[in-house]
This record gives C-alpha cells, structure tokens and sequence, in this order.
C-alpha cells in the first residue's frame, strides 16, 4: 500500500457514529452521533466513566458488537477504507493485524487452556505465513520487548502463572505482534498497580515511538491521560462532550463536567481539601439521556437553555458542547477549580 | 495536640508482631504445604478519632492485615489488644461484644450484599443480632441510618440490584454503622467506583467521622484518596510494614525507597509531564519465598550488602514517623 506523503490524512476517521442496541424496552441509542480522527503516532485519549458509551465506541470500530442486536450507524474510514462495511472476512484480516486491541482484563483477553507463546504465536500465523517454530521465536521476542523477565521461560507459562502486569504485558505483546498502525487500549492500566501501571503506561508510549503507531486509549483516570495523552476526548452520556488537545483540556477545560471530573481527584500534594468537590448524582442510563445537555442535571449551572440540545462552542480545534459563553464560563471555571488549574 | 492525646489515652486497637501464614498446596499432611508469607510482624496502634490509611500493591498485606484485625482471620502470631482487652485468641462467643464495637465495610458492594434480600433485612439483621434497638425502634434507627448515609428511607424495600454502585457501598456503610461501632476496618471501599462518585463517598467517610466520632482503618491502594481521608499513612511491602507517619510528613518527605517510588508511580492531571517518576523495576516477590534480608532489596535501586542479609526494623525517623530501612531517604546513611 502506498503512504500518501506530505499530506496529513489522519489514519482513523469516524464520522456521525451512533450506536444503538435492541432491548426489552426497544431500541436504546448508546453512542449518539459521534465524530473523531486519530493521526498516525498519535495519543487520543477517551475519557469518560462507566456507562459513557466509551467501550461501545470501540467496540463498533472493530465490528465486535452482536449484528443481531446492535444497530451502528455512521462512517468509519481507516486508512481510507469503510470499516463499517466491510465484510466479516476482511475485517478479521484487518483486526489483529493493523488494529490490536488491547482490552482491560488480561484474563479474559487470554485462553487459560494454552501457553501464552503459543497464543501469540498462534495470533502471528493467522495473519503471516510463516512456520510455528518462527513465530514463536517472534513471540519471545515480543514478550522480551514488553519487558517481561526470562521471555525464553515465559513463553512457556500459562496465563494463572502469571501475575497480572504480566498478564497484560502477554496481552500487550500480542496486540502488536503484526506491528498495528492502530492500537485501541480499552483501560489497559485499570488492574493494575500504581507501579505496574507506569511500566505499562511508559511500553505504550515507547511503543508509539519505535513503531509510530498511534494510540487511542480508553480510561476514566484523568492522571493517566495527563501522562500520555497528545489529544483527549471527553465522552458524557454516549456524546463527545468536549474535545481538544491534551494542554487545552487540562489548561483551559470548558466543559462543567471536565472541572468535574478533575476538581473531584483529590490531589497527592499541596493543601489537603477539607471536602473533595463531587458531582452531585449520577450518570443517566441510556434509556434516560435527556434530549437537552445529558449533564445538565447534575450540573450547578444548569439553566432553561440546558433543555435545548447544547449548541457546539469552538475555541480553535477545542470544542465544547454547553451553552456557557466565553465570558462566563471563565468565571465559573476559576470558581470551581480555583488555583487547581492555575498551579 | 495529637500527641498529647496519644500519651492520655491508650490505643483503640493495638497489633504488637502482628503475623499471618497461610498454607497452600498440599494440606493433607501437616507441614507438607508452602507458607505464604502474608503478613509478617506488624506492630500497628490505632487511636481514637484517628485514620490509618493502609496502602501497598496488591499482594502487600494490607487486606489481610485488615482481616486479622477485625478477627475474621485468626493471627498465626503476635498479640491483638482491642480497648485493654487481649482478644488474639478470643472464640466466636466471647467475640461477639467485640464484633459489635468494630465493623468492617469491604471492596466489592456488589458482592457483600446478599441479592435476594432487601436492604431493609440486610441492614436490620445486624441490629437485632446485637440488640441494638428493640422492637418499633428498630425501624426508627433503620430510617435514621438511611439519612446518616444519605439515602431515603423508601429505599429499605428495594432490592441491592435496584441501585447504583455508589448507593451500594452507601448501604454497605450504612449496614456497619447498624451496630453503633467505634472502629470500622474499610477494605478499599471507593475503588469500585467511578470518580464523581468516589468523590461523594470520601466525602461521607470523613464526615461520618465527625458525626459518629469514628476511627477508621483505611485500607486502598489509591494514594490520593488516601491522603485524602487519613490523618497517618502506614505503607506496606510484602507483608511488612515498611514506613508509617503523619500524612502530611510521610507524603512531602518519605523516608523508605518504596514509598518515594509508589508515590512519583501516581499519575496526576496536575503538573503534567513535570514529575519524575521512578520506574521500579520487575514485580513485587512472591509471598511464598519472601527475600531474605530488606523484603524491598530485589527491587530496591539502593540496596546494599547489609540490605540483603539483615531484615531492618521499623525505627523512629522523626517526630511520629517510622521507617525499616537501613538507609533511610534523607538521614544523611545512605
């Protein structure tokens, strides 16, 4: 395939992406028109918590989602080919081999009943054509280069005898064994310790540099997005609520419920808070997404407007969904997150 | 004021070489199993009105360490004094009283909430088990227990799965504090939850304290929550017990390497890519086989000759603060 150079096609496009799934109570919309683009050796962080419809994002990317059930809607160009409509065939040619997908529970990911070389090795050969004893030899190679001890030993293991990092180093080294353009990390660290997860978090970004692959990573820790994230989205009730680049959402978030989210971390050093500022309630369910803001019920500043679907407010590439202008919305961001954001 | 208070009082709870084994593997036979090593020697007192929060990686100790002080494991070794009373080696009946004094709240609301019966039952059962209230009363103190915790008092019908999992671990509060407790061990009680709700249950944990004159053992493995809710920090490796301190000491100038490196692991939105962190090397040691010197020395990127061989003993480093390193951060040893 030939790269298009000098212009600046991004790798992953998805256009007016929306989700709904068939239940007892009829068809319940999940992901309500979404759109983003990833480049290539780009980081897109997707923030947003349980039942944000994050998942379910990535899921219809890769067409895992029951057909039977699931109804998606939109258009999804990788490398200008339409993801959504491509056979069943050649999707399962595509997964695996330009997209790795990288899911939270390593223990879940990996088959109990064979060796982890051999499930890498077998990952290998669906996609290239090469003998067992080469790709296995790749395996050990892949699971040196995640950084787990004695790779040689390792491939021998089955996935309880590992611990959980190297478990998800395993799942890791399988998600880039055919070296992806794409790596979709569906809270990669979430199991994982503190001291765990910054190995792991730190492989994925030297991943990115050595192989330029890019990155969408999938998480409700805002730490972990300000650590590797270049742009982040944030996911509300199956909507991007706000979008821009990694030092616009942390430096000038527009969003309420960005401040939110931040401002309810309770912070590792510098004055302890007598009370952390919470978000009062919780997320709506799918069948209850308001037609107005899908916040506004829990957001202190709320107001009829709120009603009316929110209007897009731009500020260059960052993007908001929330009727609060300019002016205003500076006041209430400095009231909420106070010297948080000016440290 | 603190340590006034300390020196009046003698502790609420007060675990001298505290130690826990458990065996695995063949059973059968006596000693023909492995031992896991699960806690080893810990000699924790907690105050009144005081939180300790109890942090490490999985694999630490720190659950179990929770377990054997609420008396749910039996301690292989060393003593358990709860309020004066030695009650290492207490039965279920002489427990009883004392299990009433002292609760546990665990990780998972999902999973200690028995689904077939409703809140009304699962919070109630403790209060007649105890006789904290008696008859009609019983009610009003289940009604009065549903507002300390900030639900409505409808809800007592409702089955578990009919709430969120924030109202979850609201009734698994609300059900420890059934009993009128003093002490209440909580097992990682916010890490099921999302972030604005953690938030708001933080927030009831320290409020609660207030109320309800409480004490608390914080056990998580998220050191900003923790830092948040706890008034001393006991920092755990392998089933020891390698640093404790005031908070705010322990986290602006910890002592040991492992906890200067948990803390710089902590990924935080503010002062992006500013940090330093430190990247330890592999995994935390299996239990089973602990290293024979410094628990922490196969990880440990200062290790010395001495921190192989010889195991350090938790020692004063400062005022309230106690560290077991041989060459501690900042006393000028290492």
């Amino acid at each position: 395939m030939q790269e298009p150079s000098g212009v600046k096609s991004p790798l992953l496009d998805v256009q007016g992406l929306s989700v709904s799934f068939a239940t007892d109570r009829g068809r319940v919309k999940a992901i309500d028109d979404i759109s983003f683009k990833v480049s290539e050796g780009e980081v897109l962080a997707i923030v947003g918590e349980s039942g944000s419809g994050k998942s379910v994002t990535l899921m219809s990317l890769l067409g895992l989602n029951d057909p039977k059930t699931t109804y998606v809607d939109g258009a999804v160009a990788f490398r200008g080919r339409h993801l959504l409509e491509l056979p069943d065939r050649e999707l399962r040619r595509l997964r695996g081999k330009e997209i790795g997908l990288i899911s939270q529970d390593p223990m879940t990911a990996l088959t109990p009943v064979y060796t982890i070389g051999w499930q890498i090795a077998e990952q290998i050969r669906a996609h290239e054509n090469v003998s067992q004893s080469a790709a296995l030899k790749r395996a050990v190679e892949l699971l040196a280069a995640v950084g787990l001890p004695n790779p040689d030993e390792a491939k021998d293991r089955y996935p309880h005898q590992l611990s959980g990092g190297m478990r998800q180093r395993a799942v890791i080294a399988m998600a880039i064994s055919c070296n992806p353009k794409l790596l979709v990390a569906d809270e990669p660290t979430t199991a994982l310790d503190v001291t765990v997860q910054a190995q792991v978090l730190d492989l994925l970004l030297r991943l990115r540099d050595d192989f330029g692959s890019a990155i969408i990573l999938i998480t409700h820790d805002m730490g972990v997005v300000a650590e590797v994230a270049d742009r982040v989205h944030v996911m509300y009730a199956g909507r991007i609520v706000e979008k821009g680049t990694a030092e616009e959402i942390f430096e000038r978030p527009m969003h309420p419920y960005t401040w939110g989210l931040m401002a309810s971390i309770p912070p590792i050093d510098g004055p302890r808070l007598s009370r952390l500022p919470s978000i009062p309630g919780m997320p709506p369910t799918p069948e209850a997404i308001p037609v107005g803001c899908a916040f506004a019920p829990r957001c202190r500043f709320s107001r009829a407007a709120c009603a009316e679907p929110p209007p897009k407010r731009r500020e260059g590439d960052h993007i908001v969904l929330c009727v609060l202008e300019a002016e205003e919305r500076e006041r209430l961001r400095a009231a909420v997150l106070g010297q948080a954001v000016a440290a | 004021m603190i340590e006034a208070a300390r020196t009046a009082q003698s502790p609420l709870i007060s675990a001298r070489d505290l130690t826990k084994h458990f065996t695995v593997g063949k059973t059968m036979r006596p000693g023909s199993g492995r031992t896991v090593h699960a806690v080893e020697d810990v000699t924790l007192d907690v105050h009144r009105g005081e939180t300790v929060g109890l942090v490490g990686e999985s694999g630490s100790g720190k659950s179990t360490l929770g377990r054997c002080m609420t008396r749910l494991y039996d301690p292989t070794s060393g003593s358990l004094v709860f309020d004066g009373d030695d009650i290492t080696r207490t039965g279920e009946r002489g427990l009883l009283p004392v299990r009433r004094r002292m609760q546990m709240i665990f990780q998972d609301p999902s999973a200690s909430l028995n689904p077939r019966r409703r809140v009304r039952d699962l919070v109630g059962d403790a209060v007649r088990v105890h006789g904290i209230r008696k008859g009609r009363a019983v009610d009003d103190w289940l009604r009065e227990l549903m507002d300390i915790v900030g639900l409505r008092a409808e809800y007592l019908d409702r089955y578990p799965h009919e709430f969120s999992g924030g109202q979850r671990q609201r009734i698994g509060i609300a059900r420890a504090l059934a009993v009128e407790p003093e002490l209440i061990v909580a097992d990682e009680p916010v890490s099921a939850l999302d972030v604005s709700v953690q938030a708001q249950i933080v927030n009831l944990f320290s409020e609660l304290r207030e109320r309800l004159n409480l004490t608390y053992v914080f056990i998580a493995h998220d050191l900003a929550v923790v830092r948040q809710v706890s008034t001393r920090v006991a920092v755990m490796y392998l089933g020891a017990l390698v640093e404790i301190g005031e908070t705010e000491s322990l986290y602006a100038r910890p002592h040991h390497p492992y906890t200067e490196a948990l803390l710089s692991a902590v990924p935080q939105a503010r002062n992006r890519g500013k940090r330093n962190r430190i990247i330890l090397e592999g995994e935390i040691p299996s239990p089973l086989d602990p290293p024979k010197g410094c628990k922490f020395s196969t990880r440990c990127p200062f290790a010395k000759e001495r921190c192989h061989t010889e195991r350090p003993r938790l020692l004063p480093a400062g005022p309230g603060h106690s560290v077991a390193c041989h060459y501690p951060i900042g006393s000028g040893g290492a």
